[in-house]
């Protein structure tokens, strides 16, 4: 009966209708009709955003399943599949590249992640933490690298690499990814430092602990979660670039994969569909699967990034 | 601790070897030097592949340099030239377009939905993770998605609008007056989950008993918005509007692998177009000239940005 009271007016004129069952139903009416406006006024919209964010994926799955038999007859609702078949996604594999293409992307990610990694931390570990001459000036700099796009520098990339000789070789992109990755890691990884308090690093220099290795020893362990989120922001980063891709690769057997997939299927195949959404749908699964596990991380690293910085 | 005072003490007896090892350890431990040591590796970068390449793009610009061919200085040729043709007056127009008429879309709809997801929902984080799908999927992997729902014969999109009886169907691609919006269209629909996750963590770090105490100040849920919510938000919503500015401006990816500046260049941003001219016709100098003209808007978001950053370390 105190539930009844706490939950408002609405009990009381279901009471009218007089049954012994009353209290019961109109707790969970009140219920279901607060239930319902939260309903139409949050998981209405949402679902709204969500189908909208989700149906091209939804395309891309069916397409991929679909026989060119459904994929091209008006006949057949495009929105579902009535005889699934993997024709597509054997195709991809014995006529493309389809897994050096990957084998490419993964080289050129890890890489060019590690290394941004190994020259970025540190970088990012002397913003935060040491004070020198020069130190802001060069953190601008650093921030402004991470703002400057590729659209405004692939043409002079493109005459260094070729200077290199390494242009439409294997290095030209595990040269070039790092050059944007690595002042991005510095740039994040400085603000994750400065969420770690100093004092641990005191403590290991009384006890006779070097700069250095207080740094190895004490604060980077600590960095761990930012260095993860750093990691996939990087390597996502490069398994997504395109542009540079496009431009200083141009042998079919060294592009990355959505350079491979896009160049080859769209200009050569005249019923690409099928395999261009197959290959699709499994360049886009690393990335993926990567992101649903670490979303926290993700979200963490945008913050200490944007808010914290 | 006496072997520890003991090897402490044998450091001050004179060995030659030993002390020049000592002297450059502690050379090493200044805070200074490992600072310059650790951040030279970046510095190098910055200058080598930023510095350089942009120098190296403003000498091309000056150039008649062609694929394959040597560079000669023709002074501003290349600006002059650009500056009368009407492809790149277009192309400067549809940039513009594109990048306003975007963020327009991008900015409400990702506040409204990190809005949503910031409500006490069941299953938020598989709502997170789904809502993140177009913004980290590779731009052109998804781009093929849109370009099979816009394909003029079997568009998915044209289906759904006839069977709905709203029309007889749109030529998304084909269409000069509507291509722009089919590009836009998809930009909007990958950039806005980056607007939705930063404004949630933005939303997701401000305080509760702020709410509270607006509650039992008496005040609704749109005052709540107002006085709370907006205001604690706008730092983050303003970074994440220049970088969306800059990101959208510069966009080469969407464009190039749904429409490649067509039809009749009623698509063709300068990025595009720059990428056209260097290595499609192989024009680099005159390439190049366009790429720079992108410059003074950049330089004007950054120097807001590295303005607004200062100001908060200042802080």
């Amino acid at each position: 009966m105190a539930d009844e009271e706490a939950i408002g007016v609405t009990p009381v004129r279901h009471a009218e209708r007089g049954a012994a069952s009353v209290p019961l139903a109109g707790r969970s009416w009140a219920r279901r009709r607060a239930g319902l406006g939260y309903a139409l006024r949050v998981y209405l919209p949402l679902g709204l955003f969500v189908t909208f964010l989700l149906a091209p994926y939804y395309v891309m799955v069916i397409t991929a399943f679909k026989p060119d038999s459904e994929l091209y007859s008006t006949a057949v609702s495009p929105l579902l599949v009535s005889r699934p078949t993997l024709i597509h996604f054997g195709e991809l594999f014995q006529k493309t590249a389809f897994f050096l293409w990957a084998q490419n992307s993964f080289v050129v990610a890890t890489v060019s992640t590690g290394l941004a990694l190994l020259l970025g931390v540190p970088g990012g570990y002397a913003m935060a933490r040491l004070r020198f001459r020069g130190s802001g000036l060069i953190g601008l700099a650093i921030f402004a690298t991470y703002l400057v796009p590729g659209t405004l520098l692939f043409i002079p990339m493109h005459q260094i690499v070729n200077a290199l000789g390494l242009l439409d070789t294997p290095f030209a992109l595990i040269v070039v990814y790092p050059t944007f990755l690595t002042p991005f890691c510095a740039w994040l990884m400085a603000g994750y430092f400065k969420t770690i308090p100093g004092e641990l690093e005191d403590c290991a220099r009384i006890d006779g602990c070097s700069r250095f290795g207080a740094m190895c020893r004490i604060t980077i362990p600590l960095a761990t979660p930012g260095i993860l989120s750093c990691a996939i922001f990087s390597f996502t980063g490069a398994w997504n670039e395109f542009l540079y891709a496009l431009v200083l690769v141009t042998s079919g057997t060294l592009k990355t994969l959505p350079v491979g997939i896009v160049a080859t299927l769209l200009n050569t195949d005249a019923y690409p569909w099928g395999k261009l959404m197959a290959g699709a749908l499994l360049a886009s699964i690393p990335v993926a699967v990567v992101y649903s596990f670490f979303v926290e991380h993700y979200a963490a690293g945008l913050t200490s990034g944007a808010i914290k910085g | 601790m006496s072997t520890e005072t003991a090897s402490g003490h044998h450091l001050s007896t004179p060995h030659p070897a030993l002390s020049t090892r000592n002297r450059l350890s502690s050379w090493l431990d200044r805070e200074d030097v490992l600072g310059y040591i650790l951040v030279a590796p970046v510095a190098l970068v910055v200058l080598g592949f930023l510095a350089y390449p942009f120098g190296l793009a403003l000498w091309l610009s000056l150039t008649d340099k062609v694929i394959g061919g040597d560079a000669h200085y023709v002074g501003l040729q290349n600006y002059e030239r650009i500056w009368q043709n009407g492809i790149f007056q277009g192309a400067v127009r549809n940039t513009l377009i594109f990048t306003a008429s975007s963020i327009a879309a991008k900015l409400p709809i990702g506040f409204a939905l990190a809005l949503l997801l910031n409500e006490k929902i069941r299953f938020r984080k598989a709502f997170r993770s789904a809502v993140l799908l177009p913004w980290i999927i590779p731009t052109v992997l998804s781009a093929m998605a849109w370009l099979w729902l816009y394909n003029p014969n079997f568009s998915i999109l044209n289906y759904v609008i006839a069977n709905l009886g709203l029309g007889r169907g749109i030529r998304w691609l084909t269409d000069p007056n509507i291509a722009l919006f089919s590009v836009v269209l998809v930009n909007v629909w990958r950039g806005t989950p980056f607007y939705a996750i930063t404004l949630l963590a933005g939303m997701q770090a401000i305080p509760n008993e702020l709410y509270e105490a607006t509650s039992i100040d008496g005040a609704n849920r749109w005052q709540r918005f107002r006085h709370v919510t907006l205001p604690l938000v706008m730092p983050i919503m303003l970074i994440t509007l220049l970088l969306s500015t800059i990101g959208t401006f510069s966009d080469f990816a969407t464009i190039y692998s749904i429409t490649g500046g067509g039809p009749m260049n009623a698509t063709q941003v300068i990025s595009t177009y720059s990428y056209g001219t260097a290595l499609g016709a192989g024009r680099m100098g005159e390439g190049a000239a366009i790429s720079l003209t992108m410059f003074p808007f950049l330089m004007v978001m950054m120097i807001w940005e590295i303005r607004w950053l200062m100001k908060r370390q200042s802080a």
